[in-house]
């Protein structure tokens, strides 16, 4: 754990409480079997709202604490723990990022407080295939009377379904492959022509495809420059990307502790079965990755925080290593737990679901080393 | 640069000007630490004079010679040695692992007659730790010590004594009651000059000889020489394990010290050439050295975390475990790479046809394979961490 502040203590502390209280696994369960129609509950997202996490680091301007990072880091790493759904990192973290860095002052007047306060939902629309890629992104924005029309579509679009604003990655000018050309739009989820379509995955979460069908919008909608968005674009991913990682730090650590207390408990020819070697051996195999993706993923975090020169490098490295790190022990807690592991009444089936889904979004673990070499120059 | 504040800023003056005053620019990048022969000219003097001011041993205590730095003052005195290029001359395993040890459990007329020549660097010890029937179970060790009023017989075999050849002094693990195994064993100080020892260098696949076999036969050693309680040398000599373990997974441990000096991406581009974008040409090889690259830089982003967590304290704890199995690990692994991508020029064993850098690396793609078998190797690492970590229970 790195060293932190008396606040920070606090925070980590009090997200730490009111998950065990208000939303352990059976919560997430709960949403998942009634089929709730935003992936998350919204009562539940509106006290974390109260209590400042969607504002962790929107200024306090706009309704937030500027709090940093590292520190929404350690929320997250608690929600992650229980598997808690909220739109934390679509939303506080992600879009709040990208009008953060790059809004104009009424950009940030009409949404940010909104976001901090957890009475609107926003989120990034950048992916318009199954694997990430948001160079490719072909979505696009042709002037049209001082405006623009959007025309394409997007997919697995995160809280898609409950987003009140999308962010959206679109092409004013070039083609797929470019980073040029790429300009951001902030679109209302009730403009015209706008429709959406809830996309169910394994891990039940609120995804969404969404389609522009000649969406119009003024030219304030741009977000930061147009045909320059690239740049904007990966400052925000980057920081969607750490918040991912600390969520599934928090996860991994839960899926060991639950199997490190199954290990001690179980017993099998007479004695615990954690008392085997070749599972003691493994279990300290777990221990060491989560060890080593801890300093990866904090990090990541400080470094954002401090706008280190080399923060895409840290935060490659931890969304990679968090995605090892998870697959890891979220396949051991099915293979240790043995046939109840894979019973849908256990818990272990749900981590291994949403690691995957985790693991795949923003970049996959091989897509982070490859632009980690990239960015090495190798 | 951290602001450590006003009077860790002064001292920051004070070792530039002492460094300015004694350190022999041509000494700058050489590295006398583990050195066998004795040093002559500015070496020399460059070692005598940190010896006579404590700051090969920055933190040890003034009354016994060291230099009675905080751990900040000495994080500084690093830099300031850093950025000049000073190594640090005193070093061997009386600075990594006996002194701190017999600091914590030694008589003070044992710390009166021993630090101070390791803080000198003076003398050398060697570690009497394995037998030949005790490698991982080292409490079955069997080298016997038997009372004979002023002083212990000893008889026995000890193997992988590192640097036996060349020590003055060997810390022991001896047998002094059959009856109980590991509280039967006592922690003894040897003067290597003392008629019955017998030492024999062990060659390796590397070809070199670090370790050695030593042999004991009826050799005295003085009562006084007993570190500790008579039959409480486990507690001692698992101390200095943990010693050993920090030493060795640190920062200027295996993961830094196995390869050439050349990064391996640069390596690769060099034998392997790159293609139309710039990178490796070959492409599994090239997501292989990502990944390493990456492992290695979350090992070193963990141990600047145990530090920052620790305050600065660099005492060994239990998660040095974890660092003894990454760092040996992720050495090994460079070195496998760095093999691999000079192809057959990799393997340059001696003579013409092979630069030096090229014969140093197959020496050292061998060499340590050693990291994860010595200092408790990486199966009794993960037993480790199993059970003391973990909590897990051992096996009925």
């Amino acid at each position: 754990m790195a060293v932190l502040t008396e606040e920070q203590s606090m925070l980590r502390d009090a997200a730490r409480d009111w998950v065990r209280e208000k939303a352990p696994v059976t919560a997430f369960r709960k949403l998942r079997d009634t089929g709730a129609p935003l992936g998350y509950d919204p009562a539940a997202f509106v006290e974390m709202a109260e209590m400042g996490w969607a504002g962790v680091v929107i200024p306090e301007a706009y309704g937030g604490s500027e709090f940093g990072y590292l520190s929404l880091g350690l929320v997250l790493e608690e929600m992650g723990r229980t598997l808690a759904a909220s739109p934390l990192i679509a939303s506080s973290l992600a879009a709040a990022s990208a009008l953060v860095i790059g809004g104009t002052e009424a950009q940030k007047q009409a949404w940010l407080p909104k976001i901090a306060a957890g009475e609107a939902v926003a989120t990034l629309a950048v992916d318009e295939g199954p694997r990430h890629d948001p160079l490719q992104t072909g979505l696009t924005a042709e002037t049209a009377g001082g405006g623009y029309t959007l025309t394409g579509a997007k997919t697995f679009v995160l809280e898609g379904m409950a987003a009140d604003l999308f962010v959206v990655a679109a092409r004013t000018s070039g083609k797929p492959g470019e980073a040029e050309g790429i300009t951001l739009f902030l679109v209302p989820a009730d403009a015209k022509g706008l429709t959406r379509e809830k996309r169910a995955l394994a891990d039940a979460r609120g995804y969404a495809a969404l389609s522009f069908d000649g969406v119009a919008v003024g030219a304030d909608a741009v977000l930061g420059e147009v045909g320059g968005g690239c740049p904007l674009l990966e400052k925000t991913l980057d920081r969607a990307r750490a918040g991912l990682a600390a969520e599934m730090l928090g996860m991994s650590v839960q899926a060991f502790e639950t199997t490190l207390d199954y290990l001690k408990t179980r017993v099998q020819f007479g004695q615990t079965i954690g008392s085997f070697q070749a599972l003691q051996h493994r279990a300290a195999k777990m221990f060491t990755e989560l060890e080593l993706t801890r300093s990866c993923v904090e990090a990541a975090l400080t470094a954002i925080d401090t706008d280190a020169a080399d923060t895409p490098q840290a935060v490659a490295l931890a969304k990679a290593a968090a995605g090892d790190t998870l697959h890891l022990v979220s396949r051991e807690m099915v293979q240790m737990h043995g046939g109840i592991g894979m019973t849908d009444a256990h818990d272990a089936g749900l981590y291994m679901k949403r690691a995957r889904a985790l693991e795949t979004t923003f970049g996959s673990t091989a897509w982070h080393r490859d632009r980690w070499g990239r960015m090495a120059g190798y | 640069m951290p602001d450590f504040g006003g009077d860790a800023e002064t001292f920051r003056v004070e070792a530039r000007e002492w460094l300015v005053q004694n350190f022999p620019p041509s000494m700058k990048g050489v590295d006398l630490a583990m050195t066998v022969d004795e040093p002559i000219g500015d070496a020399k003097l460059w070692k005598e004079r940190m010896g006579q001011k404590g700051w090969g041993v920055p933190t040890w205590p003034t009354e016994y010679g060291g230099g009675g730095l905080s751990s900040a003052e000495a994080r500084i005195l690093q830099q300031e040695m850093a950025k000049i290029g000073a190594r640090n001359p005193i070093g061997g395993m009386g600075v990594m692992m006996f002194g701190p040890t017999l600091l914590e459990y030694g008589s003070d007329e044992q710390k009166q007659r021993h630090i101070p020549p390791i803080v000198r660097g003076e003398l050398r010890w060697c570690q009497g730790y394995s037998e030949p029937g005790a490698g991982s179970d080292l409490a079955a060790l069997q080298t016997k010590a038997e009372d004979k009023g002023d002083h212990f017989l000893i008889n026995g075999q000890k193997i992988w004594t590192s640097g036996a050849q060349y020590a003055d002094w060997c810390f022991c693990l001896v047998r002094t009651d059959p009856n109980h195994k590991h509280e039967g064993i006592s922690f003894v100080l040897i003067d290597m000059r003392t008629p019955g020892i017998e030492v024999r260098p062990i060659k390796l696949i590397s070809g070199v000889s670090p370790f050695c076999e030593t042999f004991f036969t009826d050799v005295k050693t003085p009562k006084e020489n007993l570190v500790g309680p008579l039959n409480g040398g486990w507690t001692i000599g698992k101390r200095l394990l943990q010693h050993e373990r920090n030493g060795l997974g640190g920062g200027g441990g295996s993961a830094g010290r196995f390869g050439s000096g050349l990064p391996l991406e640069q390596l690769a581009k060099d034998y392997v050439g790159v293609d139309d974008e710039g990178r490796i040409a070959d492409s599994d090889l090239r997501g292989r050295i990502i990944r390493h690259q990456m492992e290695a830089k979350a090992f070193m982003l963990t141990l600047a975390r145990a530090m920052a967590e620790s305050k600065g304290n660099s005492s060994p704890s239990a998660a040095t475990s974890i660092m003894k199995n990454v760092g040996s690990k992720v050495g090994q692994d460079r070195a496998e790479l760095a093999v691999e991508i000079m192809g057959s020029q990799g393997l340059g064993w001696e003579g013409p046809g092979f630069k030096p850098d090229e014969l140093e690396q197959v020496r050292n793609w061998l060499g340590g394979k050693a990291t994860t078998i010595y200092g408790g190797s990486q199966e009794i690492q993960n037993n480790i961490i199993a059970k003391r970590i973990l909590g897990l229970l051992d096996h009925q």
